[in-house]
């Protein structure tokens, strides 16, 4: 099973986490932390939508598995592509790990690190049109290079 | 030749260039008023690695990439 799952509309959670849960529960892991994002009815937007660069996304997963490695624990991901209405997820993160503080302490890195670092872009759907969420974006380190 | 990709909300075509550094990128780049806003919050990636060095050396077939501002979840 892939660790980064990607997904067309809003994620099966249920089916997804019991994954994650079934395949890793006899890993002897003892702490599995899953984080579900829920897109919010506000700004009477009907969802959002996302646009995905998946070989840079890839990279940028990879690189975290493997500070996740260097902790006995593993990072686990899924994410929508496309249109997601609201009270619908569009994003899960987990992270299993022998640790309890381990695991608390990389869920809490992992979920800022993609906020600021993934090129996963988002659009507020109002009214049947996409409008992209500059005031809700971070530009990625080392943005204006070529300005 | 170097292909140039804008992704996301930049939503532009790409384009084929004759360069050979990433600096001569922006003055081409600079020309096209609907890209300004861009290239201020954009990074750049080179072959899909993320590249920081404005001077980077470019070599046929190079696939040049530009990142807006981000927000996924």
């Amino acid at each position: 099973m892939s660790k980064l799952q990607l997904f067309d509309g809003d994620l099966p959670v249920e089916s997804i986490t019991n994954k994650w849960y079934d395949e890793f529960r006899n890993s002897n892991y003892g702490a599995i932390i899953t984080f579900v994002g829920v897109v919010r009815d506000e700004d009477n937007i009907d969802g959002l939508s996302f646009d995905i660069y998946e070989p840079i996304l890839n990279s940028w997963f990879d690189g975290w598995q493997e500070k996740a490695k260097q902790r006995n624990a593993i990072v686990l991901m899924a994410h929508s592509k496309g249109d997601v209405l609201n009270h619908t997820s569009s994003y899960i993160a987990a992270v299993c790990s022998p640790k309890r503080r381990v695991a608390l302490e990389l869920i809490d890195e992992f979920v800022e690190d993609f906020k600021a670092s993934a090129p996963i872009w988002k659009y507020d759907i109002i009214e049947g049109k996409r409008e992209y969420a500059l005031d809700r974006s971070t530009a990625i380190d080392g943005a204006g290079l070529l300005s | 030749m170097v292909t140039v990709e804008f992704l996301g909300p930049i939503g532009k075509a790409p384009l084929s260039l004759d360069i050979t550094n990433l600096n001569q990128l922006t003055p081409i780049l600079k020309e096209d008023e609907s890209l300004s806003s861009w290239l201020k919050n954009s990074a750049v990636a080179i072959n899909d690695m993320l590249v920081k060095d404005a001077n980077a050396e470019l070599k046929d077939g190079d696939k040049i990439s530009l990142l807006p501002p981000v927000c996924g979840g």
